[in-house]
């Protein structure tokens, strides 16, 4: 009799689970625009971790089946994207587009619809939604854990003017306005602030009039596009011997094609990173290893230092969450991600009030030898010299600026 | 009345769709094809009855929406508000720009009307306190009751907007406004000459286009809950209004109706099946082929066809 | 106000930046300013230029070089897109025209839409020796990228003057606009004549193109910032002139240079610079500097 039953309980249960499908995430990620070089790799990072659930059964005895569509890095298109994803494709769980550019429009979409929310990489952008269900995913929380390592070091260096140059978008106006005041509050006289339209290519009066200006330290805070052209215009032109540090929140220096295609004229810039070589994470060099394998194939960035073990991380996230309260109910998951600190390969999790890291660990690093065409050297420890934070530093800064790019 | 008849039946059935149909992406996609109903609509009134092809679209259309924006940030006015508003600042847009450059010709104009909208667009970029480019976002309230929902409502709002748009563009067709407006169309020296007010009457035609765009523009940021200038003065919009009437027929209400119907909806089709810029490829190619094989559009083959029949 | 040596530097850039606004404007003051063509496909065909010279660059030409073979695959497009033009729009009469304008319009949307199915809406630029160099002047450094470009454009504007000026088939071009039936009771065809000049436009685009791509990135959308530029230039200078075009291209080069130097203004206005200044002259005196 015991036989019979069991084997109806399974036989339902199998009916049950073949009629139940997949767990549907839904998602948008710039695959091309400003980001996309970042956004391909973080997907190719979310998908390895697709499939490594699949393999162990996926969860809540259901396979994960990942949607994620092209945003262009497009603020305009996200909010459609994601309404389509919920109204149309009926997705059970969300993940933020990488970046605050497109993260930024659907804040109001799921605070209304009362929807979890797991960010990707943006930068305070839930500060005037202030949804509840929204854990940012990166290694600063405010803008004091993403500046003070560079006025720090911009400090020690001598520095007691500032100039501030940022892209006029969510991201960057947001670190700009932290860092304003930062600079005030470390006695920093502003010689020069300027915002510039998103998607500008030519910096060159831009570079000028900060020359002009002989500020100490140049905080910039730019999207990849821009940096390159800032990088090649600085190249070109120079930005003065006054300058004792440059860069601090420049994005897009991160991505290994672009690190590539800059090579020397890096050296001696001073900005933040997320993971260099050197830094040990319990997992990450295993996930890295296998990551660069399947990176080469998809011709994506082959070191995937930034965003891929980041984005993985998600992932182990919602899996302890879902895991761990046998659902796929929204306000249990935040409940839970706001109560546990969970462990991933970027080392344990635990979020603050506002949905962001309690725990910040923000890299500054200076790019010292490097040289040009050379992918591989980044590989090692030694071309990203560490200045903050402490726990992680390798080396001081050097300044003037210009002495430090070897001119 | 039977134009009154048909108008009334049409908000009915929208506004019984509103409660009946359940997915809300329909609603979703279908602001936009009506969006662009009442765009072309008030295109159609300077640029095919008075022949003013023109792309300033994007400039009354995102000075509505960002006037709705502001004023909701400001103030919380409610929507109904926010729309009068807009219509006001972008009738007034239409009257200053429409006295200013209405006196130039053809391609002039049309070029002219292009630097209205990067204007426009670069002083809204200037403006911190509408986001900058930075752009706004924005929580918008619960719907107003008998709606659940707030997109069904805009949804409805907007269908009474395109029902209105064209009960006015019939209005100024038939009416002596209509016939002046026609006779700079076929020759502005031999309407002057005539002793047809031609400057008024642009100028009216531009400023009472620019209010319906700003109407239009008004619910927009409450849809998206989120405003930035380069999406909002993008040029995709005066595509659209001046493609839509040129295919569905520039001389006749109907025209910009039809033509809106068909190419939205077709576009958001595309959009959703195949990719955003093969809806863009669309319009451009739909463009070209009738403005040189149909110029008189839809409306103008379906007269030919109807002749032919006839025989 | 501005410190002197910013100021000097603005305006330093400013002429080379204008001689490139002046080059790039060229094909417009033909197809436009000569022949009356509402041509609002320029700067699409322009850049559709920069992405051949990016295709060829790829495959290891230097962009220059690329950007003067491209001359005559552009001549024959040139040339087609007139005659479809003629055919469709002008022969049909003066309303007809008027359309022209939506159809210049669509053909700069199939453009500019085909350019990002086929290269994606990431940017794109060339590599080459003086792309990245600069050249040291005391305090002054001046990118050799823009002293090519500036280099390339002068060239141009010189050979395409003495073209309009001195052959028999440019003094043509130059008389089908001022006086088309005189032209043809002297015999010659205006119809060959224009569907000619349009395809030294198109070519002179291409070459445009060419060096666009050398100055900065490009990205499809591109065009739609040129639209400005070049009917700004073309209309200041007044339309049909050549010296105009030039003197025209100067003033938006140097005007724009000085407003993105300027600390209370900057980048987010010089967006607006060309088109304010289009407006003012054609509230002011539509004819332009050197108009006929």
């Amino acid at each position: 009799m015991k036989l019979v039953s069991l084997a109806f309980g399974l036989l339902f249960s199998a009916l049950a689970l073949a009629q139940q499908g997949p767990i549907k995430i839904g998602m948008s990620m710039p695959q091309t625009g400003a980001l996309g070089a970042g956004g391909k790799a973080a997907l190719l990072a979310l998908q390895m971790w697709v499939e490594d659930v699949n393999a162990k059964g996926g969860l809540l005895g259901r396979k994960v089946e990942l949607t994620a569509y092209d945003d262009q890095t497009n603020p305009a298109l996200t909010p459609g994207i994601y309404t389509k994803l919920l109204d149309v494709d009926k997705v059970d769980l969300l993940i933020a587009p990488y970046g605050t550019v497109p993260t930024a429009p659907i804040m109001p979409l799921v605070k209304q619809r009362g929807l979890l929310l797991m960010g990707n990489f943006s930068f305070q952008v839930n500060r005037t939604v202030k949804h509840d269900m929204w854990f940012n995913n990166s290694p600063w929380n405010d803008a004091s854990s993403w500046s003070d390592g560079f006025i720090q070091a911009g400090q020690k260096a001598g520095g007691k003017t500032i100039a501030f140059l940022a892209a006029d978008n969510e991201f960057a106006q947001n670190l700009a306005n932290g860092a304003r005041e930062l600079a005030k509050k470390a006695g920093l006289q502003t010689v020069y602030n300027q915002n510039y339209p998103p998607n500008s290519t030519d910096f060159s009066s831009l570079i000028r009039g900060i020359r002009a200006a002989k500020p100490d330290i140049v905080f910039v805070m730019s999207y990849p596009g821009e940096s390159v052209a800032i990088v090649r215009a600085v190249n070109e032109i120079g930005v003065g011997d006054s300058v004792k540090i440059f860069g601090g929140g420049m994005v897009g220096l991160q991505f290994t094609p672009i690190m590539e295609s800059l090579g020397s004229s890096l050296n001696g810039i001073v900005n933040y990173n997320s993971y260099v070589p050197g830094i040990n994470y319990p997992g990450i060099e295993e996930f890295l290893k296998r990551y660069s394998a399947k990176a080469l194939e998809a011709k994506v960035d082959p070191l995937g230092f930034y965003l891929p073990p980041f984005n993985y991380a998600i992932g182990q996230m919602y899996e302890q969450a879902i895991n761990a309260t046998r659902s796929l109910d929204h306000k249990r998951l935040a409940d839970y991600i706001r109560k546990n600190e969970m462990k991933t390969i970027v080392g344990p999790i635990r979020y603050g009030p506002d949905g962001e890291w309690a725990n910040p660990r923000v890299v500054q690093a200076q790019f010292r030898g490097v040289v040009d065409k050379n992918m591989d050297q980044f590989r090692q420890p030694g071309k990203q010299v560490v200045l903050f934070p402490p726990e992680y530093k390798t080396g001081d800064v050097i300044a003037p600026f210009e002495k430090a790019r070897g001119k | 009345m039977k134009f009154w008849a048909s108008l009334v039946v049409v908000l009915a059935l929208v506004v019984a769709a509103a409660f009946t149909v359940k997915n809300e992406f329909v609603f979703y996609a279908g602001y936009t094809v009506l969006l662009y109903v009442v765009l072309a609509t008030a295109w159609n009134i300077l640029g095919g009855y008075a022949g003013y092809v023109n792309f300033g679209t994007p400039a009354f259309f995102g000075l509505g929406a960002y006037t709705g924006a502001v004023l909701y940030k400001a103030f919380a006015l409610p929507l109904g508000l926010q729309i009068a508003a807009a219509a006001l600042m972008s009738g007034l847009l239409g009257l200053f720009a429409g006295a200013l450059t209405l006196r130039l010709r053809g391609i002039f104009f049309a070029i002219a009307t292009i630097a209205l909208v990067v204007i426009m667009e670069t002083a809204f970029i200037n403006w911190r306190y509408a986001g900058g480019a930075t752009g706004l976002q924005l929580l918008r309230p619960p719907p107003t009751a008998p709606f659940e929902s707030y997109i069904k409502m805009l949804f409805v709002v907007m269908a009474a907007m395109a029902l209105g748009a064209v009960a006015l563009a019939r209005y100024i067709q038939d009416s002596w406004i209509g016939r002046g407006l026609r006779a700079i169309r076929d020759s502005e020296e031999a309407a002057e000459c005539s002793g047809v007010p031609t400057l008024r009457l642009k100028v009216f035609a531009c400023t009472v286009s620019g209010a319906l765009m700003g109407a239009a523009g008004a619910p927009m940021p409450m849809y998206l809950q989120y405003i930035e200038p380069s999406s909002t003065f993008n040029l995709n919009y005066a595509v659209g209004a001046l493609a839509s009437p040129m295919i569905g027929g520039t001389g006749h209400w109907l025209g910009p109706v039809i033509g809106a119907l068909l190419l939205s909806s077709l576009q958001q089709y595309v959009t959703v099946t195949i990719s955003n810029e093969m809806n863009v490829l669309v319009v451009g190619v739909l463009l070209v082929v009738f403005v040189v094989a149909a110029p008189e559009g839809i409306l103008g083959l379906a007269k030919k066809v109807g002749a032919r029949w006839k025989r | 106000m501005l410190p002197l040596d910013l100021l000097f530097e603005g305006v330093l850039f400013g002429i080379l930046l204008g001689a490139f606004y002046a080059a790039v404007s060229m094909g417009l003051s033909v197809s436009f300013g000569l022949l009356d063509v509402p041509h609002v496909a320029h700067p699409a065909i322009m850049v559709f230029g920069s992405y051949c010279t990016f295709v060829l660059a790829r495959m290891g030409l230097d962009p220059i070089v690329a950007g003067v073979l491209l001359m005559a695959p552009f001549f024959l497009l040139g040339m087609l897109v007139y005659r479809f033009y003629y055919e469709a729009f002008e022969r049909r009469g003066a309303e007809a025209g008027v359309r022209g304008i939506a159809f210049f319009f669509g053909l700069a949307l199939i453009i500019e839409v085909g350019l990002i199915l086929a290269f994606g809406v990431d940017q794109r630029l060339v590599e080459a020796a003086y792309i990245g160099q600069s050249l040291r002047f005391g305090d002054i450094r001046i990118p050799m990228r823009t002293l090519a470009v500036f280099g390339v454009a002068v060239v141009l504007t010189v050979l395409l003057s003495l073209y309009l000026a001195k052959t028999f088939t440019g003094r043509a071009i130059k008389a089908v606009a001022q006086d088309e039936p005189a032209l043809r009771l002297m015999g010659a065809d205006p119809v060959r004549i224009k569907q000619w000049a349009f395809g030294i436009a198109t070519a002179v685009s291409a070459l445009a193109g060419a060096m666009l791509i050398i100055i900065g990135p490009v990205e499809p959308a591109m065009d739609r910032l040129y639209i400005g530029r070049t009917f700004a230039v073309v209309v200041l200078g007044g339309l049909g002139s050549m010296t105009g075009t030039i003197a025209a291209g100067l003033i938006l080069g140097i005007s724009e240079s000085i407003v993105l130097i300027h600390p209370a203004l900057g980048a987010s206005w010089a967006p607006a610079v060309s088109f304010a200044l289009l407006l003012l002259v054609l509230a002011i005196r539509p004819q332009g500097l050197f108009g006929r």
